[in-house]
């Protein structure tokens, strides 16, 4: 169970980044944030996006157009 | 501002001021923002008014060949004969901000609202105020001054540069 979920379904780039780094802000470090996209774009986005802020993507899937990341906030 | 000490950053010279063109420098400005990156923005001409106030943007098809607008699962492209009539910018402009709505785009009050929230650098050209009389209290708040010199100076600073 994350420690805090976002609900980034039927926004579109970059809004399912943007609302996540705020959301991020509020998770401590070594907490998780969930983030539910219907973005496409967002499963190369947030692969991008842990790659340059150095927080861990440890989980990303996909299941009928939903798409689940779960994001280790590091740093 | 930024999450790491070494922080990487990104300059976008802004020129354009329409409701089209006014989405990549935005876009762009605030996801860098949101991924650590120092941003500055320079507006100068047209994109000087993407930081007033009150933001009427407009867009026309006049002229842009590859405005394809999604209608009744076909394309429609506009020809530039009848793209010049009267009240056709106005109804593209409605027909793109349903499509924005419709698509979970953000508007682009609402990035604005994000780059000045990720403390993003926002510089007036002070040339572009003199030529077409803009008054800085036009301006959003927060906004800075500066010339060709300022920019200059925080372009070869920066990791990335960009010219919209």
């Amino acid at each position: 169970m994350a420690d805090a979920v976002l609900d980034a379904k039927g926004l579109n780039c970059p809004l399912p980044i943007l609302k996540a780094k705020k959301a991020l802000k509020d998770v401590p470090a070594g907490g998780t944030l969930e983030i539910v996209a219907t973005d496409p774009g967002s499963v190369a986005d947030f692969e991008a996006f842990c790659r340059t802020t150095g927080n861990e993507l440890l989980d990303s899937k996909s299941d009928g157009g939903v798409y689940t990341f779960l994001i280790k906030h590091t740093s | 501002m930024s999450d790491k000490n070494n922080a990487k950053s990104m300059s976008i010279i802004v020129t354009k001021g329409s409701l089209d063109w006014a989405y990549p420098p935005f876009i762009l400005g605030t996801t860098a923002a949101a991924m650590g990156l120092e941003v500055s923005m320079f507006f100068t001409f047209y994109g000087l008014a993407l930081l007033k106030k009150d933001l009427k943007l407009q867009m026309t098809p006049l002229g842009n060949a590859a405005m394809e607008m999604p209608m009744m699962g076909g394309h429609m492209v506009m020809p530039n004969a009848m793209a010049m009539l009267p009240g056709v910018d106005a109804a593209a402009t409605v027909m793109m901000k349903n499509l924005i709505k419709k698509k979970g785009v953000a508007s682009i009050e609402e990035l604005r609202e994000a780059a000045v929230d990720s403390e993003i650098k926002m510089i007036a050209c002070q040339m572009t105020l003199d030529l077409f009389e803009y008054k800085r209290e036009d301006l959003i708040e927060g906004h800075e001054i500066g010339g060709a010199a300022t920019y200059i100076d925080i372009a070869t600073k920066s990791d990335i540069n960009l010219f919209i």
